[in-house]
């Protein structure tokens, strides 16, 4: 088949962000410490371009192009202009939180760059091997950046167990990979849809759908495939963990959404009973385990898999409605986790990481905005109306009621109580209670802003959800 | 017509937002401007609006802004429904709010919190429009639950005061009383026709007029009934009807702009306004009618009665407001939904004018609100007299003033309507007529004629008021003159609310009443020939000889006939009954509760008992956590050799 | 002739060996990293039985790529292990646990 460049359109965004990464790879090479803000500001202009791209490309219409192994169609440019445009907040407030501890690295914008270039391959992947590279270049680039902080011993703990574990959960995926590409000798999702066609019981295919469904849970972090994440949270300096907690996550729903929905569509009703019991294995797991945490890195890392569950139960739903909702929260969800982290760069000093929850106390009375940011998160978090978050749950207890499991919806409702409390012991430490010391909060302005847009965008999503609902 | 609505609505709210978020940066001046401003623009497009009903040829308009959410099919809109009910009422509230908005300037030059009252008072603004303007019961709950905080707020505004502290709990309390019956209302209709929207559920309501259903075992209810006494039961809450009335009077801590805006013009009209807007609810239920019928003439006159005793000029003032809401609450009753509506409109302004003018001469004197402290202010405030005598006379039915035109039309209606408790109504409502004058001239002599204030210290400080109150004042008297003769041929008997209120063939007693109508003089003089007139006149002279002639008769009857000053002193012990047997009752309950309830089961059983379990149970939980990467490893490993053995050997 | 079943099943051994060897390690790291090895080795076994039983190109195709994606992955592990190395003076994998509850 002749190559015809028109194929080149519907990557444009992919292409702008490569030709956008390399320019800062080699500039960042020439500019002095003071002179970074260049590179930085030639990152923020590709990511919007990128994004605007994104935005102009979308047409409502699918396009698959180099020999079936890319697809461009309304979910991805959803998902990959939702990871585009939020990756700008999260690139302010990591610039904040890396130039108070000394770390402002070119390394950090390449590598934050390139793992969203493999978040948009994933989005876009038609088949497995395009899947695989895009996977494959996030996580790379997500264990050398928990890696970042180079003299931390903390770091390279959580680095050195991401990798392994991501490790085998790569092997597990391609295991599977192995068994789906045996069972119908296709690797692209449209093909395999069809070989799968009447063999849904075929023990080699579920066998290869368990691997392919521990491959996909590890990486949203679901229980029992999640311990590596609040020990990475936990470990990465605050502005990885911002980046790691948030973008990811709408990639890994792109993930499943291609594997379970494209590819693996018929085996439906095996693969949802698998969600579902890891869906309330990780809401239960986190929201407990949250509850008993003091470190707030900690405790946000459990809520993300409380998420998690949250998340999955809109992909096991198996209608649109379903998938509709599970790509509202994972937005919304980004959004919060982005401010979440963006509050405590905000809070952190020279030197000294902010990650104790009783560092927050009295936050209030040091910076009225900060504070009032953080309630909007926290309370969008905890599902409070009129925040997003509140619909983001409803719209996914919605789906699931409506395709019978209304159990289910009723345990994630008990459970989001429960998690209800953490959430809401932050709001109180930060309204509440006296400071514990007097240190002034300085931060920049930037990220001020930026933060309150960030709070005020949760309260402005939830008085009008419908905004970003007709766009999925 | 889209952002002319939206422009209205949202004005008045920019107003609010800035004077009271950034009230520092612009100051006093700035938050009167900025509010005067995003009213007088609301005020000048809702009265655009009103006359493209009136002279134009615009039409009702039923628009769906932006959906909130959509439940189970239930939709939850922001939507405008704009005809000429609403016009009318958009055009008075936001008139009525400007002149307050103005009023306000001279009244609160010395006041803390300038700033945030205007932030208030533009909010309030707001909300009163959202509510007028709603298209579905969603928003009109928003809007009726969102000035009731404003209400709440403002009553409160001098929070340091003890008993402005409590006035505003008992109206927070009452209103959630009737809030409470208004919900349930909502809830039905939202269960029965399952939508919220009003056109969607006024057609299928028809469907639904002989269905009965079960609230007790045993008793069967016709649905209507249910639905409009509820709804109504909200109605008595916000509009002040007996027995729900007792937070109005004490409301009268608030300062005095909002006396006259929320508690005599606007909010506590919302309930007579929820009722003509569900017309086509009412029309379906005789019983609800009567009851409503029944419930307004009783407020109208008892109410009345109480205003006589009153020494407080503002309290006066608010116990009249509660009998000429429910002279518009026995009109609607009586199915005369327009005229009910027509007789807000009218004591908006008039109602305004005389609380404004109480103010005035509340600044005049220092803050003394005493009406024996007063007396001879005539000489003193020339403006404030003038006026308040054409407003005092305007609200005892002086023939060719405007509450002439709706007073009559509203005795004349339920004297014709025909249904239960009718004869009661007309009755009360007759006597109600001598009441009303007696105690407006009372007031009236006893503010502005006699001898000076007593106080040589206020007598010597006693001038007129500035002009940023008296030019209100006017402007309100105007309208309060002349309004009723210009707009009751429309209004009542023409065409103008035909589409926006609904009435019964059988039931349309202004019909009738319209095959006798021969222009409004032909009213007046029909009016002069009727009791009503000449009781009102007799009220006045009543009043006029006992505090005018002969002081000493008033002491006499007050000796004389110490019981029944008791009774009304005690303004029926209604404050009595619900401090002791609801509030004492109810505490004793909550003791009961949260002893053996709360305390035990609740906080120490369940919620501690949970907490404690949960906490434990975390606890426990995060050592799973080792932080060995082995486990971490054998965890996963785990998790696929249990999904492989439950998907793929299982089966 | 071989089957398709032998190579199968002398995919699962190295499969296995090698995620016991994660699990039961508790010494050094480098086994570790020569554990994810041997996984992807066992599974570019079964990609590569499957091409060949298939007749299907792809599948060896994949192969490339995960063989290329190993050798990323390992430069990365190995600056990893070295950044640890730096910081802690050891590469016990039993030293790991000061991220832990």
């Amino acid at each position: 088949m002749a190559f015809d460049t028109t194929q080149l359109i519907p990557l444009l965004p992919e292409i702008i962000l490569l030709v956008g990464v390399s320019l800062v790879l080699v500039i960042d090479l020439m500019v002095t410490d003071k002179e970074r803000t260049w590179p930085f500001m030639l990152t923020l202009f590709t990511l919007l371009a990128a994004g605007c791209t994104t935005v102009m490309l979308a047409d409502g219409t699918t396009q698959v192009v180099f020999d079936g192994t890319y697809i461009r169609d309304p979910m991805s440019d959803i998902l990959k202009a939702s990871l585009l445009f939020l990756a700008v907040p999260v690139f302010i407030y990591a610039r904040e939180g890396l130039m108070k501890s000394g770390q402002w690295r070119g390394e950090f914008m390449t590598l934050t760059l390139f793992a969203i270039l493999g978040m948009m391959v994933m989005i876009s992947s038609n088949g497995f091997i395009s899947l695989y590279l895009g996977l494959e270049l996030l996580s790379l680039c997500l264990y050398a950046l928990v890696a970042f902080n180079r003299d931390s011993s903390k770091s390279a703990e959580a680095a050195m167990k991401y990798f392994i574990l991501g490790a085998l959960a790569s092997g597990l995926l391609l295991y599977g990979i192995s068994m789906l590409y045996g069972a119908t000798g296709k690797l692209d999702f449209p093909s395999i849809a069809q070989a799968v066609v009447g063999k849904e019981s075929d023990i080699v295919l579920v066998f290869g759908l368990v691997f392919v469904v521990i491959g996909l849970a590890f990486k949203f972090g679901a229980v029992p495939f999640h311990m590596w994440v609040p020990d990475v949270y936990d470990g990465a300096t605050t502005p990885v963990t911002l980046l790691v907690g948030s973008l990811p996550k709408i990639a890994a729903l792109g993930l499943a959404m291609r594997i379970l929905v494209d590819g693996l569509g018929e085996l439906q009703e095996s693969w949802q009973m698998m969600l579902i019991i890891l869906a309330l294995l990780s809401m239960a797991l986190g929201n407990l385990v949250a509850i008993a945490q003091e470190n707030i890195k900690r405790m946000l890392a459990y809520s993300t898999i409380s998420h998690v569950g949250f998340i999955f139960l809109g992909i096991l739903a198996g209608s649109d409605e379903g998938y509709r909702a599970a790509i509202f929260y994972v937005i919304a969800y980004a959004a919060m986790a982005a401010g979440a982290f963006g509050v405590l760069i905000a809070l952190d000093r020279k030197g000294l990481e902010v990650d104790q929850l009783h560092q927050l106390k009295g936050l209030n009375e040091k910076h009225p905005w900060l504070a009032g940011t953080m309630l909007l998160l926290m309370f969008s978090m905890a599902g409070v109306p009129p925040t997003v978050g509140f619909f983001a749950k409803l719209f996914v207890l919605e789906a699931i009621v409506s395709v019978g499991l209304t159990w289910l919806a009723l345990v994630a409702v008990f459970f989001s109580i429960i998690g209800a409390f953490y959430y809401i012991r932050v709001v109180k430490h930060v309204y509440f209670d006296k400071p514990t010391d007097d240190v002034e909060v300085e931060v920049g302005g930037a990220a001020q802003v930026m933060l309150a847009i960030n709070g005020l965008a949760m309260l402005a999503l939830g008085l009008f959800p419908a905004i970003l609902m007709n766009l999925i | 017509m889209e952002t002319i609505y939206l422009t209205i609505v949202l004005a008045p709210l920019i107003g609010a937002i800035i004077a009271g978020l950034w009230r520092n940066q612009v100051g006093k001046a700035g938050a009167h401007w900025v509010t005067i401003i995003g009213v007088g623009i609301s005020c000048v497009l809702s009265i655009y609006v009103l006359l493209g009903f009136t002279h134009g040829d615009a039409e009702s308009q039923n628009l769906s802004l932006y959906t909130w959410m959509v439940s189970d099919g239930l939709r939850f809109e922001i939507g405008f429904l704009v005809d000429q009910l609403t016009a009318m009422m958009m055009a008075v509230v936001t008139f009525v709010s400007l002149m307050v908005h103005i009023y306000t300037v001279g009244y609160m030059a010395h006041e803390e919190g300038y700033q945030r009252f205007f932030s208030y008072i533009a909010l309030f603004t707001f909300s009163m429009l959202m509510l007028v303007m709603s298209n579905n019961f969603m928003q009109l709950f928003f809007g009726w639950e969102a000035v009731g905080l404003v209400s709440y707020l403002l009553i409160g505004f001098y929070f340091k005061k003890e008993t402005a502290i409590f006035a505003n709990l008992k109206a927070f309390l009452v209103n959630r009383v009737g809030d409470f019956g208004f919900i349930l209302g909502i809830a039905a209709i939202a269960m029965y026709t399952n939508s919220l929207d009003y056109a969607e559920v006024f057609e299928k309501s028809a469907g639904l007029a002989n269905e009965q259903i079960t609230v007790f075992p045993g008793t069967s209810w016709s649905l209507m009934t249910v639905i409009c006494v509820l709804l109504f039961i909200g109605a008595m809450g916000k509009s002040a009807q007996m027995p729900l009335h007792v937070w109005l009077p004490d409301s009268m801590e608030g300062p005095t702009p909002i006396s006259a805006l929320i508690h005599a013009a606007t909010m506590v009209t919302a309930g007579i306004f929820m009722v003509a807007r569900m017309s086509p609810l009412y029309e379906l239920s005789e019983t609800a009618l009567s009851f409503v019928l029944i419930i307004g003439a009783t407020t109208a006159f008892f109410t009345g009665l109480i205003g006589i005793v009153q020494n407080d000029i503002k309290r006066v003032v608010a116990y009249s407001t509660l009998s000429q809401l429910g002279y518009m609450i026995a009109a609607l009753g009586a199915s005369a939904y327009a005229a009910g509506v027509f007789h807000l409109m009218t004591h908006a302004f008039f109602k305004a004018l005389l609380f404004l003018a109480a103010g005035s001469v509340i600044i005049g004197m220092h803050h003394d609100q005493d009406i024996r402290n007063m007396g001879g202010i005539r000489k003193y405030m020339p403006i404030t007299w003038i006026t308040s005598l054409l407003g005092s006379l305007a609200l005892i039915g002086t023939p060719f003033f405007s509450g002439f035109f709706s007073k009559d039309a509203i005795i004349e209606s339920v004297h014709l309507a025909d249904r239960f408790g009718t004869n009661y109504a007309y009755y009360l409502l007759v006597a109600g007529v001598f009441v009303t004058a007696l105690y407006s001239f009372r007031m009236f002599f006893l503010v502005f004629h006699g001898n000076g204030p007593r106080d040589e210290h206020a007598k010597a400080h006693l001038h007129e008021s500035p002009w940023v109150v008296t030019v209100p004042l006017v402007l309100l008297a105007i309208p309060s003159v002349v309004i009723g003769w210009f707009t009751i041929e429309p209004m009542l008997f023409g065409e103008f609310f035909k589409d926006a209120i609904y009435v019964d063939s059988a039931n349309d007693v202004l019909a009738h009443m319209g095959e006798g109508y021969h222009g409004a003089l032909g009213f007046v003089v029909h009016g002069v020939m009727q009791a009503p007139f000449w009781l009102a006149l007799g009220g006045f002279l009543t009043a006029w000889y006992i505090y005018m002639m002969k002081p000493s008769i008033a002491l006499d009857i007050k000796v004389r006939f110490d019981w029944l000053y008791t009774i009304l002193d005690r303004k029926y012990g209604f404050d009595e009954l619900f401090q002791f047997v609801f509030a004492g009752g109810s505490r004793m309950l909550g003791k009961i509760f949260w002893k053996g309830g709360d305390q035990f089961l609740i906080d120490g059983v369940a919620v501690n008992g949970s907490a404690h379990g949960v906490g434990w149970l975390a606890s426990v939980a995060r050592y799973l956590q080792t932080g060995f990467l082995n486990h971490y490893a054998i965890a996963m490993i785990l998790g696929l050799i249990g999904l492989v053995g439950w998907f793929v050997i299982l089966q | 002739m071989i089957a398709l079943s032998d190579y199968l099943i002398v995919s699962a051994i190295l499969f296995s060996l090698s995620v016991a060897g994660i699990f039961i390690n508790r010494k050094n790291l480098i086994l570790l990293l020569m554990c994810i090895e041997l996984m992807l080795l066992a599974v570019n076994i079964n990609f590569v039985a499957f091409s060949y039983f298939l007749d299907d190109m792809a599948g060896q195709v994949f192969v490339f790529f995960i063989l290329t994606v190993a050798a990323a992955e390992a430069a990365i592990g190995l600056a990893i292990l070295v950044v640890l190395f730096r910081n802690r003076h050891t590469i016990n994998v039993q030293d790991l646990d000061t991220l832990k509850g």
